[in-house]
């Protein structure tokens, strides 16, 4: 089972990927797959938890998630206020919008391996291809490159399924755009 | 063909109430109100379904007006939870006692005070004795079927007795995983139109909901308990027939889960089965014969099943996210008094209180201590487990 946990703050759309994520795994990969937010009231701007498991077998277990495959952080500024390595497994990745470098990144947050770090200046690509700093679908294309967790197809498919009809074309793009830019950046 | 959505179980058990077809849906919409009955709005608003909806000003007059419609014949549905429910507690023995069989979902939370608007099932157990069926659902897909199975069983003529439909606060309600909606048609030939006497009616008049002193009141209590009895046979039938079209089955009154061979079995309720199921997989793999039994209906609490596998288990443990303060936890109660003479060994674990969570290894740790009682360790009956001083 794969366990992935989202950073982000109230009202940005971090909720919303974790669900995106796991209609791609379950609706259009058939596989079982399960989203929650950090649990209590909603508040905007305040920082906020989202999980998604994804399975071979039906997974039933409904208690929190303890250990992470990949943790994506949609706010750099979160580091300053939530232990965001807490759980990743060995083999795990963190993904982080950032303009600095996994080095950086690893030094700022007291982390001994940067190689475990993926960096992406997610809010420069969501500046230009959507016109506003929300990130989600963006991290949600860099975190899927990185880990090949579900096919590129699928999330885009999931953001048809799940999104406003003017919200789609543009975020398939942008969340295109991070993939590319992330399998790029592997090759190299 | 039905369709595959991921829907949180809120979103699913309003599925479950459009495809059921209410004429009447009320509901306060404030906290601790659920996202169900803004899903049930969205429906109505949509056009994807036809009912009135009553906003009302507070759960005490939704479960008012959902008895005031059903006393017309019409279908009705209502949700609440935590206070919400214990604000309509006075309601719910009007609906029971004037066999009404509203339909009703109650998204598990805690009870005042502290405060708290996390999962436990503190609220609904609170209302053990208003005279309500009371089942429990273990996932989002279990919600969607309970619901529509909810109106078979309360509208039967022999039970009609409503149903309070309990779906663990977060943990389903906010939690999204794959759901199948069945089609439209294939609800319709399960569950036909509501059709009743006990309404009010100008050509055959009648006194309903009415004043009864103690010359009829014992009779009207025993009818109630006969209802009871009738429900447990329904459940369970209803379920069956559910599985047939559906291939869906959730056991009637209690599932077993690797039960067959199994030492040491856990009984849990509501969505902590789900997590019990994935822990005895992987005790089973070490090769640990444990089991599960879910509770699916608490009430009619299935009495003769638990009698029956009195000397089936070596020990047998409940897990509660509810305690009766001054007993046991609100189910191992039941179920000790129903297994009474029992050789096993038993224990209850009160767990999961105010939306503290129950990870797997606490479960396990459940196992082991059953276990351990088995070659003959002392452990005291009923445990508080995860302390923060533990």
């Amino acid at each position: 089972m794969k366990q992935i946990r989202w950073h982000g703050r109230g009202g940005n759309g971090a909720f919303t990927a974790a669900r995106l994520l796991g209609v791609a795994a379950s609706v259009f990969e058939g596989k079982s797959a399960q989203a929650f937010p950090s649990f209590g009231p909603e508040r905007r701007g305040a920082p906020v938890l989202g999980f998604t498991r994804i399975a071979e077998k039906t997974i039933t277990d409904h208690s929190q998630v303890y250990e992470c495959d990949c943790v994506i952080v949609l706010d750099e500024t979160l580091c300053e206020v939530a232990n965001v390595t807490a759980g990743l497994k060995p083999d795990g990745v963190l993904v982080i919008n950032t303009r600095k470098s996994a080095d950086a990144v690893a030094q700022h947050i007291g982390f001994a391996d940067p190689s475990k770090i993926v960096v992406i200046d997610a809010t420069d690509i969501a500046l230009e291809l959507l016109g506003n700093p929300i990130v989600n679908t963006i991290m949600l294309g860099a975190a899927v490159g990185v880990t090949d967790m579900v096919s590129m197809e699928s999330v885009e498919a999931a953001i048809d399924d799940v999104m406003g009809k003017n919200l789609r074309e543009k975020n398939k793009k942008a969340a295109r755009a991070a993939y590319n830019k992330v399998k790029e950046a592997v090759m190299q | 063909m039905s369709k595959k959505a991921f829907l949180s179980a809120n979103e699913a058990a309003a599925y479950g109430v459009k495809l059921s077809k209410p004429h009447v849906v009320s509901a306060y919409p404030i906290t601790p109100q659920t996202t169900l009955v803004e899903k049930i709005a969205d429906f109505l608003a949509n056009g994807e379904a036809d009912f009135k909806y009553m906003m009302v000003e507070s759960e005490h007059s939704a479960m008012a007006s959902a008895l005031g419609a059903s006393l017309m014949g019409a279908r009705t549905f209502t949700a609440s939870s935590s206070q919400g429910l214990l604000y309509m507690c006075e309601m719910l023995s009007y609906v029971s006692g004037s066999r009404n069989p509203i339909v009703m979902v109650d998204a598990n939370r805690s009870i005042a005070t502290p405060w708290n608007i996390f999962g436990d099932q503190r609220d609904a157990m609170a209302m053990r004795d208003s005279g309500w069926i009371m089942l429990f659902v273990e996932s989002g897909q279990e919600a969607l079927d309970t619901v529509i199975q909810a109106y078979k069983i309360a509208e039967d003529p022999e039970v009609m007795t409503p149903v309070m439909v309990n779906i663990d606060g977060f943990t389903l309600t906010h939690t999204y995983d794959m759901v199948e909606i069945p089609e439209q048609e294939e609800v319709d030939s399960f569950l036909p139109p509501y059709n009743t006497t006990n309404k009010m009616d100008m050509k055959n008049p009648k006194t309903l909901c009415q004043s009864v002193g103690p010359d009829f009141h014992t009779e009207g209590r025993y009818l109630q308990q006969k209802a009871f009895e009738a429900a447990k046979r329904k459940i369970v039938s209803v379920n069956d027939e559910y599985a047939k079209l559906t291939g869906r089955s959730y056991g009637g009154l209690i599932e077993e889960y690797r039960c067959d061979d199994a030492e040491v079995v856990l009984v849990a309720t509501g969505s902590v089965a789900g997590t019990v199921r994935a822990v005895v997989d992987e005790m089973r793999e070490a090769g640990k014969k444990v089991g599960l039994i879910k509770l699916r209906s608490f009430r009619p609490f299935p009495k003769e099943y638990f009698e029956s596998v009195k000397d089936k288990f070596k020990a047998i443990g409940v897990i509660d996210k509810s305690i009766s303060f001054g007993y046991d936890g609100t189910v191992f109660s039941e179920v000790k008094s129903a297994m009474y003479g029992s050789s096993a060994k038993m224990a209850n674990y009160i767990v999961g209180l105010g939306g503290r969570d129950i990870p797997k290894k606490m479960l396990e740790d459940m196992y082991n201590k059953l276990f351990g009682m088995v070659s003959g360790k002392n452990e005291a009956e009923v445990q508080f487990l995860g302390m923060r001083w533990e």
